[in-house]
């Protein structure tokens, strides 16, 4: 490789380095402005109720589905390890632990982006191709306060209350399977449970439902609202959101779990 | 009324806008006819602050929008209304909520005062029985009455239409003309018309200016519009394939 190449090779990272760095900076200045209008009125309360029942009601089966056979899962291999080394009595907190501290917060993330924060960027991706986002500009309404701010707002209230309902759940389907189905007592299943987790790892877990509602509802917003043109660009916008927001909650949950652990 | 000086855009080193200059008097209704790219769209988001200039000044009613932010910017946008291409018509309100939108959000109007004038609205544009239909459930030409009934529910001193006709058939597209002449005549606005309907635009609005190029080439009246000498309004008025406009 030539001294030449070498350079073409430095200036493509640098410009690549570059672009990334004001596609940042971008979505940074996003979030904020979002999030300085959740505290300016008029408050779009409706608007606030609507997206909360489309961010949390409406992912409700979904996260039931997945929390329940996440549970058993758990449950049939976590009691199949234990057995080996004859702690079969700690399955419950095995199970809870899991799924209060990581499984919970982090599954329900993933599915309500698959299924609602791909929805969303597709909404606003339309709105902004059929000019209805210039219309509420035309009319002198802000559109980040009436899109993009309800939207944070209800990913914060949603998130948090899927993840309490996945971690129920997800509890019970394990109880199912080590009680139920491979005979531990009832009584070990939760008591043990009740000595190893407390109020710390339930915090951990909230913390997480709530970090990962903002990064969902600003990935999701913001692709739509900055999306290319035609139905091309809303389907681009919509599978790098999904994929962004997937990333992201993965690697802040990483972060975010050594810090707390 | 709106005053246009030395406006210059250019998108990733394109002139879209190259030095354009115009003024539309209060209570004009005037179109802009361009070909198909020329920046006609760009013009009217710029007239709204969408699109902010690179270079030069819009003023409506001697304010510099250019210079304007945040408040100032609202305020004068509160003094326009916009009809968009394809009506730009909120999917998930009806019809009756959608005119009634503007209202709502930006007035303190009783909700039966709402209801009222949301009720005249529909009778103007002739869509009363169409009030809780949503948009996906109207046609083309219903959608763009709606987006003037909308547009007009403000009783705005300025109405910017952008194509209102475009792909509609020629019976739709004269009954929309009318409405425009019809509500301008009655509310008395400043309208500015963004089309490329030859002749019929020649019809309902007061005069006519070219873009070609980034700039005004030519302005006035539609009879003044119709006898021009200038070969390039020639070609464009007669749909001819020769002539010195580049065909994009």
């Amino acid at each position: 490789m030539t001294i030449m190449d070498m350079a073409v090779c430095i200036r493509g990272i640098g410009a690549w380095f570059l672009s990334l760095l004001k596609e940042l900076g971008h979505m940074f200045i996003f979030l904020l402005n979002a999030v300085y209008m959740i505290f300016r009125p008029p408050f779009k309360f409706n608007m606030l109720m609507k997206q909360i029942r489309f961010l949390g009601s409406k992912s409700m089966v979904v996260i039931l589905l997945t929390g329940s056979f996440t549970g058993m899962v758990l449950s049939l291999q976590i009691y199949y390890t234990l057995r080996k080394v004859g702690s079969e009595a700690m399955l419950g907190p095995a199970v809870a632990l899991s799924i209060i501290r990581e499984l919970g917060p982090v599954l329900s993330a993933l599915m309500v982006t698959g299924r609602a924060g791909s929805a969303l960027t597709a909404e606003i991706g339309i709105m902004r191709i059929t000019e209805q986002i210039d219309a509420l500009t035309s009319m002198a309404l802000n559109p980040i306060r009436y899109l993009i701010s309800p939207n944070i707002v209800a990913a914060l209230i949603a998130f948090p209350l899927l993840t309490a309902i996945f971690d129920l759940i997800g509890i019970y389907g394990g109880y199912l399977v080590g009680v139920k189905l491979l005979g531990l007592s009832s009584g070990t299943y939760f008591s043990q449970m009740e000595s190893f987790v407390n109020m710390e790892d339930i915090r951990v877990g909230l913390y997480k439902s709530l970090s990962f509602g903002v990064i969902v509802s600003w990935v999701c917003c913001y692709k739509g609202y900055f999306t290319g043109y035609g139905a091309e660009g809303v389907s681009k916008s919509t599978t790098s959101a999904v994929v962004l927001s997937s990333v992201l909650i993965l690697i802040w949950d990483y972060f975010l779990g050594s810090i707390l652990i | 009324m709106i005053k246009l000086v030395n406006i210059r855009k250019a998108f990733k080193g394109q002139k879209v806008l190259n030095g354009l200059n115009l003024n539309i008097g209060n209570k004009e209704l005037v179109a802009i006819v361009g070909q198909s790219g020329s920046g006609k769209s760009v013009l009217l988001k710029h007239l709204i602050g969408i699109i902010k200039p690179d270079k030069g000044r819009i003023l409506i009613e001697g304010i510099d929008m250019t210079a304007a932010k945040g408040r100032d910017l609202d305020e004068i946008r509160g003094r326009f209304g916009v009809v968009f291409q394809e009506g730009a018509l909120f999917d998930s309100l009806t019809v009756y909520e959608n005119i009634g939108f503007p209202l709502r959000e930006k007035t303190k109007l009783h909700k039966d005062e709402i209801r009222e004038r949301v009720w005249h609205a529909l009778e103007d544009v002739g869509l009363k029985e169409m009030g809780n239909k949503y948009p996906a459930e109207i046609s083309g030409g219903m959608k763009r009455r709606v987006a003037l009934a909308r547009a007009l529910i403000t009783e705005p001193a300025i109405v910017l239409f952008d194509e209102p006709t475009t792909g509609l058939d020629p019976i739709i597209s004269s009954s929309i003309h009318r409405l425009i002449m019809n509500t301008h005549k009655k509310y008395g606005f400043t309208g500015v018309i963004i089309s490329h309907e030859i002749p019929e635009i020649f019809d309902v609005a007061d005069k006519v200016a070219m873009l070609y190029n980034g700039t005004i080439i030519e302005f006035g009246t539609p009879e003044e519009f119709r006898n021009s000498v200038n070969s390039y309004v020639r070609q464009f008025i007669t749909g001819s394939l020769e002539g010195p406009i580049e065909i994009i």
